[in-house]
């Protein structure tokens, strides 16, 4: 019991979170004692603790968990602990739970959390669809009402979707570039834990006094700096997630460059690690942005700073433009791992290798640069000024030509294919088509005269969730039905898959199509009611919705089923050329017995005897290519 | 079925889909009514991005059917393999270049738009507009009184005449949004913004707060008359000798 108590894991975990809680009011009472009553009124003040405890509690939690064990140790000067591997790799649930340095074990705790996230956050979106389905509705009050949309987008954004392609990415990059794990195993381990975290402060937000916060995800000042302290919860949660995201960015750019095997030149890489690569780009570059944006509303609040206080000499469109210089890289944070997705998928389900191979890749990093030059397209209306508009509209129809690269690259890989139209590939198609629909707003969107009558109108809302919802999610079920036996071992139940996509693209198009013309025709976002000419769309859209939430649930049955009971299946049932198919399902614990040789390009399929990796010893030249380590499946 | 005549068919039927896409542009109604000359500038700009999109769309939407027609996976099929095509260079400058030219092209029409719709003309008034935690307020200067300066719940501007708005706000960031007109602009604390507008046809159109501002928020409405310059005149005389005009 004792020992429960001194060893890392959960319950060191909670206790060192009540120390923590406790070292956040001893703090703030002895500053606020030492400085006097000429400035506090009171010592002990809620808000003061609140803050300083949402930032100490969950790092002592941290601490308690072990995520720094390692870490604190060598710094303390002792001797070098060999390493045991005792934290890697799991045998049973418990291990899903503690701190642990395998990558796919992190691959599937970031999965399953960020699921759990998106089963959360699209039952905020029932409420308020509920709250919306007729005008002047009580479902909810109007305060509660603003909090279900900021909790709603930011739990989708900051604790689903980032995350989840981050998991996937864990549990993919290593193996398809014959690594035996990540550059930073320890750190990985640590990037997973900071979610739950931000995550349970978000929805924690709803207990706080004065409600959730209710600003938006977007959290502008002045509103957020005078909100009720539901607004800390987010602004501390948001840094708690960017860390993260940080962390596993700065992991896979080091893995991606260092650690390829032998032969793996960066042309021999599957799309998916190029867009891993990419996307983590623009997180190291952009990510302390909105940490930055939000240490400003922190400081305001808490110690009386006047960045966004116009009559002391603050400039409230500041927060804007820091807080977008993050926001706009981090859509395209949430949509490149999906775009490399897509081409792993495309490519195996239509035999042929991805069409343009090196434009896809150019086409990342077009974006990857351009993304950093687009954010004030959020701020057409925002009353900047005016000669900013006009180069950031340029831009944001420039950014349009990568994006089509990609589009019609996947279509031409599909002619003269042999099209297995099974789950992953129907999500695949269902995707390129909706997502063109999305992208087919935003280059409206990016009209300067257009996007004065519809900013903050349901026309954005709608653009929103085609390229999110369309978009992003599309690509996550896509990935998560391609890879589920390769995590698992098992099979999913391909009919329920098919009943899972067609649901989700019937009720999503009609959920968000609507959208666009109420929001042409004036119906604003972010409002608890509307005007009554809007009644029959709003419900139309609500029923709709509830549809396309209860289709989700189809996926959660069939992955939990499949899971614990489905049929066991072959190494590599897809037939893939890339190195992840070539070891057993699910992956020995250091994924390769052998570090393979890349002999060749990822997807040559269609091509006699192309070979990408094999397991042998490094061939001779003039043999290269004779084994046919592509179609063998290999490992224990 | 021969791949001439299956490509045939889905280009007639794309073109098909095209001419009732564009028909149906036409047909519905996707603006309120349009009561100014912004409006119908705004109004063109959006049915010229909706015809150039409905071709993209039907492209991208008919190339994944016809695909999934003629190559989709046979019985038998099961362990083939699809053509090795890698690539095709001048494929894929086309594919650049053309949505390049067509994007800068849109881009170049909609700054025209832009230009035309916020060109400051000769004669022009001024009318303030205050947001605050939940209520539009408006203010008419002395040089529009002929008196003293008026602050009302109303909103009342001439027909056929540019009235340029001077936007603030005493609290958090809100946003002044005349559907009908197609402009808003954000009320920031601590600058003024505006937005000009000449509106062309009478009646009375909401004037809705358009950025989220509060509790409140979605109560936060008003509304604009657009009046005769006579009944404009008429009315603001009529404020004048009200002495509980003021708020």
């Amino acid at each position: 019991m004792v020992a429960q108590l001194k060893a890392p894991g959960m319950i060191r975990g909670a206790w060192m979170f009540l120390v923590g809680i406790v070292f956040a009011f001893l703090l703030t009472w002895v500053i606020r004692a030492a400085t006097g009553h000429a400035t506090f009124h009171h010592y002990i003040s809620g808000d003061a603790i609140t803050t300083v405890a949402l930032i100490a509690a969950p790092l002592f939690f941290l601490v308690g968990l072990g995520g720094f064990d390692y870490w604190f140790y060598w710094a303390s000067g002792r001797k070098t602990r060999p390493e045991d591997h005792s934290g890697h790799g799991a045998y049973t649930w418990r291990d899903y739970f503690r701190i642990n340095t395998d990558h796919k074990v992190i691959g599937i705790q970031y999965t399953v959390n960020s699921f759990i996230f998106l089963l959360i956050g699209g039952l905020l979106a029932m409420l308020m669809r509920a709250q919306l389905a007729q005008p002047g509705s009580h479902f909810v009050s109007a305060n509660t009402f603003n909090g279900l949309f900021s909790v709603h987008a930011s739990l989708l954004i900051f604790l689903f979707i980032i995350p989840v392609f981050a998991g996937l990415g864990n549990y993919v990059i290593p193996l398809m570039i014959g690594a035996p794990d990540m550059a930073f195993p320890r750190l990985n381990a640590l990037s997973f834990w900071l979610l739950p975290v931000a995550g349970i402060m978000m929805l924690g937000s709803f207990l706080a006094p004065g409600g959730a916060f209710a600003d938006g995800w977007t959290a502008y000042t002045p509103l957020s700096d005078t909100a009720p302290v539901g607004q800390v919860f987010f602004s501390v949660a948001v840094q708690f997630a960017g860390a993260s995201s940080i962390m596993t960015a700065l992991n896979f750019l080091v893995t991606i460059i260092t650690m390829r095997a032998p032969g793996m030149s960066f042309f021999r890489l599957p799309l998916l690690v190029w867009a891993n690569f990419a996307t983590s780009l623009l997180v190291v570059i952009a990510t302390p942005f909105i940490a930055a944006s939000q240490f400003f509303i922190l400081l305001d609040r808490g110690l009386g700073f006047n960045f966004f206080n116009a009559a002391k000499g603050g400039d409230v469109l500041m927060y804007q433009h820091v807080f977008w210089f993050y926001s706009h890289p981090a859509v395209y944070i949430m949509i490149l791992p999906g775009f490399g997705i897509i081409s792993e998928v495309i490519a195996v389900k239509a035999r042929k290798p991805i069409f343009g191979y090196r434009m896809m890749a150019f086409s990342l990093l077009a974006i990857v640069g351009l993304g950093f030059t687009v954010w004030a397209h959020h701020m057409f209306t925002s009353g900047m000024a005016a000669w900013i508009r006009i180069p950031m509209a340029i831009t944001t129809a420039i950014i349009a030509v990568p994006t089509g690269i990609k589009v019609f690259s996947w279509l031409a890989t599909l002619y003269r294919g042999v099209l297995r139209l099974d789950t992953p590939m129907l999500f695949a198609l269902g995707f390129i088509t909706t997502f063109t629909l999305g992208g087919i707003s935003g280059i409206m969107l990016a009209m300067i005269p257009f996007d004065i009558h519809v900013s903050a109108t349901y026309f954005i809302v709608a653009h929103i969730h085609y390229v999110l919802f369309g978009g992003s999610l599309m690509t996550i079920f896509a990935g998560v039905y391609y890879w589920f036996p390769k995590m698992t071992g098992r099979m999913y139940d391909e009919r329920l898959g098919k009943w899972h996509f067609w649901s989700t693209f019937v009720f999503m198009n009609a959920t968000f199509g609507p959208m666009h013309v109420i929001g042409l025709q004036g119906m604003p976002r972010r409002v608890a009611t509307y005007a009554s000419e809007f009644a029959g769309m709003n419900l139309f859209i609500s029923i709709a919705s509830f549809f396309l939430g209860a289709s989700t649930l189809i996926f959660v049955y069939n992955m939990i089923t499949s899971w614990r009971g489905g049929p066991r299946t072959v190494a590599n049932p897809w037939r893939g050329m890339t190195l992840e198919w070539q070891v057993s399902s699910p992956p020995p614990v250091f994924n390769f017995d052998r570090v393979p040789t890349v002999v060749g390009g990822p997807y040559e399929y269609g091509v006699p005897g192309a070979v990408h990796g094999i397991f042998a010893p490094p061939p001779v030249p003039a043999t290269v290519g004779a084994d046919s380590g592509a179609a063998t499946p290999h490992g224990p | 079925m021969s791949r001439r005549r299956s490509v045939t068919i889905t280009i007639l039927l794309a073109l098909a889909a095209v001419g009732i896409g564009i028909w149906l542009s036409y047909e519905i109604r996707w603006f309120p009514v349009a009561a100014s000359k912004q409006a119908v500038n705004t109004d063109r700009l959006y049915h010229v991005l909706v015809i150039a999109s409905i071709p993209i769309f039907v492209l991208v939407l008919s190339t994944i059917l016809y695909n999934v027609w003629q190559f989709r996976m046979r019985p038998g099929e099961e362990l083939k393999d699809g053509a090795p095509i890698h690539g095709n260079t001048r494929l894929e400058v086309f594919w650049t270049a053309i949505p390049t030219v067509l994007l800068l092209g849109l881009v170049g029409y909609s700054f025209v738009v832009l230009r035309d719709n916020e060109k400051k003309p000769a004669n022009e008034i001024k009318i303030g507009v205050t947001g605050q935690q939940f209520v539009w307020t408006y203010q008419y200067p002395r040089a529009l009184t002929g008196g003293a300066p008026l602050n009302s719940y109303e909103l009342y501007i001439p027909r056929n005449e540019s009235v340029q708005f001077q936007i603030h706000s005493r609290d958090v960031i809100h946003a002044f949004w005349v559907p009908a007109f197609r402009l808003q602009e954000d009320a920031v604390p601590g600058i003024t913004t505006n937005w000009r507008v000449t509106a062309t046809r009478l009646g009375t159109y909401p004037v809705i707060c358009n950025l989220l501002c509060g509790a409140g928020h979605s109560l936060m409405r008003s509304a604009v008359h657009v009046v005769t310059q006579a009944r404009f005149q008429e009315w603001l005389k009529s404020q004048q000798s009200t002495t509980a005009g003021a708020p």
